[in-house]
């Protein structure tokens, strides 16, 4: 059986999205089956508009995903400067050769990486699957989760 | 029976690993690919991973200034 990492990806910082990718797409490269879990802020990731866009059920929470936005508006977790740090290691990224999250986003959807999204973060918030990218598989709940990532590694990022 | 050159002399990691996987992933039975690499992680680790993935490592030569050649071949 091939190793599994299985990676819950709570967090919708710029910073710790680009660690959940970088190890997702590096594992997926060297032969290991993925799978990403995605619940709270993490789902901003995969949400299809990348920018900010009123996407939830009611007006609470449309007004919550605007300011949530998607992978374009997510923060750095320290030293964000108002918005400006995304901007500057995208920069510093881009100059050091080294891949953006939506270059190793991309690279995880070539590799195979199977993208899952929380039923019940998404039930708070008024997603839906149509709400995000085609590639996310299925809406999963806990036992679902536990199923897939049985017999492999576990973080939680 | 084809061959396929790669160079990820300037990728860093895991990109490194992603290129090498896509490509190896488009080679048929016989053919091999050519990876220009630098020293440290990815000659480590290019070799030893394509190896595990059930690939032959035919030979790996100097080709430069700490970066060699890895050929691989499905």
């Amino acid at each position: 059986m091939a190793n599994k990492l299985a990676i819950i990806g709570f967090s919708g910082d710029f910073d710790k999205l680009t660690a959940v990718f970088t190890l997702a797409t590096g594992a997926a490269a060297v032969g290991y089956e993925v799978n990403l879990f995605f619940t709270f802020w993490g789902l901003d990731a995969i949400k299809k508009k990348q920018g900010r866009s009123f996407v939830g059920g009611s007006p609470l929470t449309k007004l919550f995903g605007f300011f949530m936005g998607g992978m374009k508006a997510a923060p750095v977790s320290r030293l964000n400067f108002l918005g400006a740090s995304p901007r500057i290691f995208r920069h510093l990224m881009r100059r050091k050769n080294v891949a953006t999250p939506e270059e190793l986003i991309d690279a995880a959807k070539a590799l195979g990486v199977n993208f899952y999204a929380c039923e019940m973060a998404m039930h708070i918030l008024g997603l839906s699957k149509d709400d995000f990218i085609p590639e996310v598989k299925d809406v999963l709940g806990v036992a679902s989760f536990l199923q897939i990532a049985d017999g492999g590694q576990t973080l939680f990022i | 029976m084809a061959t396929y050159q790669l160079d990820i002399t300037r990728e860093h990691c895991p990109m490194t690993f992603v290129k090498t996987k896509i490509e190896l992933a488009k080679l048929k039975a016989g053919d091999t690919l050519e990876v220009l690499l630098s020293e440290g992680e990815p000659l480590e680790n290019v070799p030893r991973t394509s190896r595990e993935q059930g690939y032959d490592v035919l030979g790996i030569e100097p080709a430069g200034d700490r970066i060699y050649k890895v050929i691989i071949q499905k």
